[in-house]
């Protein structure tokens, strides 16, 4: 099912807070054109494994490699620019900008740079796939909760990342934006995107993932298709109390 | 690059009021030329300061720090037989390399460290140079030149003109929009792929820069240089007040603050010279308190009501 | 060996100023810049009673402290509080914060050169030497740093066996999380804003006692202070000990051996070191 080649890779990857082990020995492959759930129960560490893939934090022991190139000892600003891009848990939009400029910051300082025009009409592309092309003008301020959601997606997708990291982009939205979410993220899968979700949503990692890693107090203690993962009963005991799936 | 027409507009309006500000010495009068020079002094400092702090707020006292820099080196400068002119690039470089040193402590920091850091670099400067002097035997330094206030006024002038453009340019640039999404959230710049460091580190330099400049041209003048004069802190504090008072989110908007608070300054200096720390600390106040986003912001806020008006009427 | 202690008295007088401005940095969370000219003002009042009325500054100093307490807490709860309201950010916090307390530290310069002129002020207060181990030292230095460890000590006290301390160390290490146990964050930060100017006029009086003050040295001992509390750690009362009596040390070996006019350049060379190589403070971990 998996068969193309290895786009990212964490090798023992593991961050301790003074005495606490936050992410403890993870290892994990991501496959072009592959959507891997990382999920848990909550403090599991899958927030921490996604900062220390986007180096907002330096793993304290392991190595993360993209394309076989580490990368764990980079910036998050040279990360960004070799393709890895984010969305962050509490959206984090550019509050004095308009839609389009919030936009343009991923399409101007990403993956891909792009100046002048053509980073214009490349945001408002990125706009026009998220559904949001009609209101590029519109101050960030006026936005809806998921709108905010999108244009920070918008933003992500601009810099035209290799792999693209979703932290619970789907919490906190009412069913029916939950249903459009989950579409828009199905486009995404369906165009090729390679990409690691963070989610709690059980429907949204069912019909969205190819593959799962289950987090539980730092360690990884499943790995497999959705189906497979959420049958396992270390992960249903993981979960239980916590968590009803 | 192509400008647009309202680029068009307010560069030619810019020029016509440098012109117009040139025509100031053919008053002959020697009262209006000394508050003309004081004005532009401010003008071109605040300018530059803005142009760093607006976007990243972060709040540099460092300003003495630059000026007394470049002060020393013109005075130096000249009197080991070096032309004046030759002088003001070689400030720029130091006060573009100091700037760089401050950066690279501070500016991966908290923005706290760094107002810290900037408050005591004129003090830090001043003692070490004052500490060279004693070991040297100098008291102070005589600058001997054939420069009139006409030509330190119209060389402001110039300076001034480009500082425009650069701070211009640069908010045309990537520099300035990298600028402008650090100032809104770092956190995003990083992960948006902006070395922000970099970024500030570099709009820090020019700020520097200019300041030494300024401090340069400014030697003729004083004749006679000391320590204690050239690294005077309240020169930092007044271009803050200065520049927050106009408001940073326009390029023109310090120039709005400084032409009234020097006045200001100087009618109180003037006639209370005891009360102008009071009035320095109540002018912070009234910044934090009344006018958060300067006469920029009051004069955004108005035109936006006069709008909505017309749209009721 | 004399640099050692003579600077090890002069780190005691920087410790207890530095916890003042550490309670209220660490605590409230706001960076006075106008803890100096609190200082001074302490300083002033020792003056006044020394000169005026013979009243010694260890006495003067139970009237410093419950005035500039009061003071202190008007501040906050007046000024101070409105902005941590209005605050969209912890940046913008950050900037009128130190624009505020900024523009009291003027305020306050510009009242005490009214009412006292730009004069140096010092007085004689055990003028008298004292031999320690052989060397020896002023009496006045060696009763303000007991005074000064008394005091810390004191405080070290109220913060780790009371329930006000415990809850303000809290306060200190996690406000979200010391708001879930039930503790009033509003009200003790004021207190520890309180408390901080009121620990620092004290080390004004007691620093009067031998160095020269005038209205507008605030900002040096201010800066001094700065360095000490990120040396040592926000929130962290070993290491603003420790700090403290190290940037004394040093102040007085710069002193002693290069030249008096370079003691701010001293603070500002650890300042520099600390900050490229432990910004995180000297005992601080690393967090995220």
């Amino acid at each position: 099912m998996t068969t193309g080649p290895t786009v990212l890779s964490l090798r023992g990857a593991t961050k301790r807070f003074g005495g606490l082990v936050a992410v403890n020995d993870m290892d994990f492959d991501v496959t072009e054109h592959e959507v891997l759930g990382l999920i848990g129960p909550n403090g599991s560490g899958k927030s921490t494994t996604l900062n220390l893939i986007s180096g907002a934090l330096k793993p304290t022991e392991g190595t993360i490699s993209l394309r076989g190139t580490p990368i764990s000892h980079l910036s998050a600003a040279d990360i960004a620019r070799r393709g890895i891009a984010r969305t962050f848990q509490l959206v984090r939009l550019l509050p004095s900008m308009t839609v389009l400029e919030n936009v343009r910051a991923g399409a101007v300082f990403g993956h891909r740079r792009r100046w002048g025009a053509e980073a214009d009409a490349h945001a408002l592309r990125m706009l026009a796939l998220v559904g949001l092309d009609r209101r590029a003008n519109a101050h960030v301020g006026e936005l809806t909760y998921i709108d905010t959601k999108r244009v920070e997606l918008a933003r992500v997708l601009a810099s035209e990342p290799k792999v693209l990291l979703l932290d619970e982009w789907l919490a906190g939205l009412n069913p029916t934006e939950l249903e459009e979410g989950i579409t828009l993220i199905k486009r995404l899968r369906d165009e090729g995107r390679t990409i690691i979700l963070v989610e709690h949503v059980m429907d949204a990692i069912r019909s969205l993932c190819d593959r799962c890693v289950v987090m539980s107090t730092g360690l990884k203690i499943a790995e497999g298709t959705p189906e497979e993962v959420l049958s396992d009963p270390e992960v249903i005991r993981a979960y239980l109390g916590d968590y009803d799936a | 690059m192509s400008l647009a027409k309202r680029d068009w507009q307010s560069i030619t309006l810019s020029a016509v009021l440098l012109a117009v500000a040139a025509c100031l010495p053919l008053t002959g009068d020697a009262y209006m030329l000394s508050i003309g020079i004081t004005i532009a002094m401010y003008a071109v400092l605040a300018t530059s300061w803005a142009l760093f702090s607006g976007p990243t707020h972060f709040i540099s006292l460092a300003t003495a720090a630059f000026f007394g820099l470049g002060t020393y080196t013109t005075a130096i400068g000249i009197e080991n037989g070096l032309n004046y002119w030759v002088t003001l690039p070689i400030a720029a470089i130091l006060g573009a390399v100091l700037a760089a040193l401050v950066g690279l402590a501070t500016l991966r920091l908290s923005g706290v460290y760094f107002v810290i850091f900037t408050l005591g670099l004129a003090e830090l400067v001043r003692q070490v140079v004052t500490w060279g002097q004693n070991v040297s035997g100098q008291k102070g330094l005589y600058v001997l030149t054939d420069i009139t206030e006409v030509h330190i006024y119209l060389q402001l002038l110039v300076l001034g003109g480009i500082v425009y453009l650069t701070g211009w340019a640069i908010g045309r640039s990537r520099l300035g929009f990298a600028l402008r999404i650090i100032g809104d959230d770092e956190e995003v710049a990083r992960h948006s792929g902006i070395n922000t460091s970099r970024a500030k580190i570099l709009l820090f330099m020019v700020s520097g820069a200019t300041a030494a400049v300024v401090g340069s041209m400014l030697a003729p003048r004083y004749i006679y240089i000391e320590p204690a004069l050239a690294f005077t802190p309240m020169l930092s504090f007044l271009v803050v007040i200065m520049a927050l008072l106009g408001g940073t989110g326009r390029l023109w908007g310090p120039l709005v603050g400084v032409i009234p608070f020097t006045l200001l300054w100087e009618a109180i200096s003037a006639s209370f010279p005891n009360q102008t720390t009071l009035l320095l600390g109540l002018s912070f106040l009234v910044i934090v308190y009344l006018l958060p986003r300067g006469f920029v912001g009051l004069i955004e806020s108005g035109k936006r009501k006069m709008r909505e008006r017309e749209a009721f009427a | 060996m004399d640099i050692l202690i003579t600077g090890l008295l002069l780190g005691g007088t920087y410790a207890l100023i530095a916890m003042g401005l550490n309670l209220q940095y660490g605590v409230a969370r706001i960076m006075n810049l106008a803890n100096g000219e609190f200082l001074v003002a302490g300083g002033f009042a020792a003056f006044w009673f020394y000169t005026a009325g013979q009243v010694s500054p260890l006495l003067t100093i139970f009237i410093v402290a419950p005035l500039a307490f009061g003071l202190n807490w008007l501040i906050y709860v007046v000024m101070l509080r409105p902005l941590v309201k209005r605050a969209k950010s912890h940046g913008q916090l950050e900037v009128d914060a130190i624009l505020t307390t900024f523009g009291l530290a003027f305020v306050s310069v510009g009242i005490m050169l009214a009412l006292f002129g730009g004069d140096y002020f010092s007085y004689s207060y055990l003028a008298r030497p004292i031999t320690l181990i052989g060397d020896t030292y002023a009496l006045n230095r060696v009763t303000a740093a007991v005074a000064a460890v008394i005091i810390c000590g004191g405080l070290w006290l109220w913060l780790n066996h009371t329930r006000a301390g415990m809850s303000i160390r809290a306060i200190a290490v996690d406000p979200k999380s010391a708001r879930l146990v039930g503790i009033d964050v509003p009200k003790l930060s004021a207190l520890a804003f309180a408390l901080g100017g009121a620990v620092t006029a004290m080390g004004g009086a007691l620093i009067s006692t031998f160095l020269t003050l005038d209205a507008s040295t605030g900002v040096m001992f201010t800066l001094k202070a700065l360095v000490i509390v990120i040396m040592g750690g926000v929130g962290d009362v070993r290491g603003t000990i420790v700090a403290a009596l190290l940037l004394g040390i040093l102040e007085t070996f710069v002193a002693t051996l290069i030249d008096p006019g370079l003691t701010l350049a001293a603070a500002y060379l650890l300042f520099v070191l600390i900050l490229l190589f432990r910004p995180q403070g000297l005992f601080g971990r690393r967090t995220t």
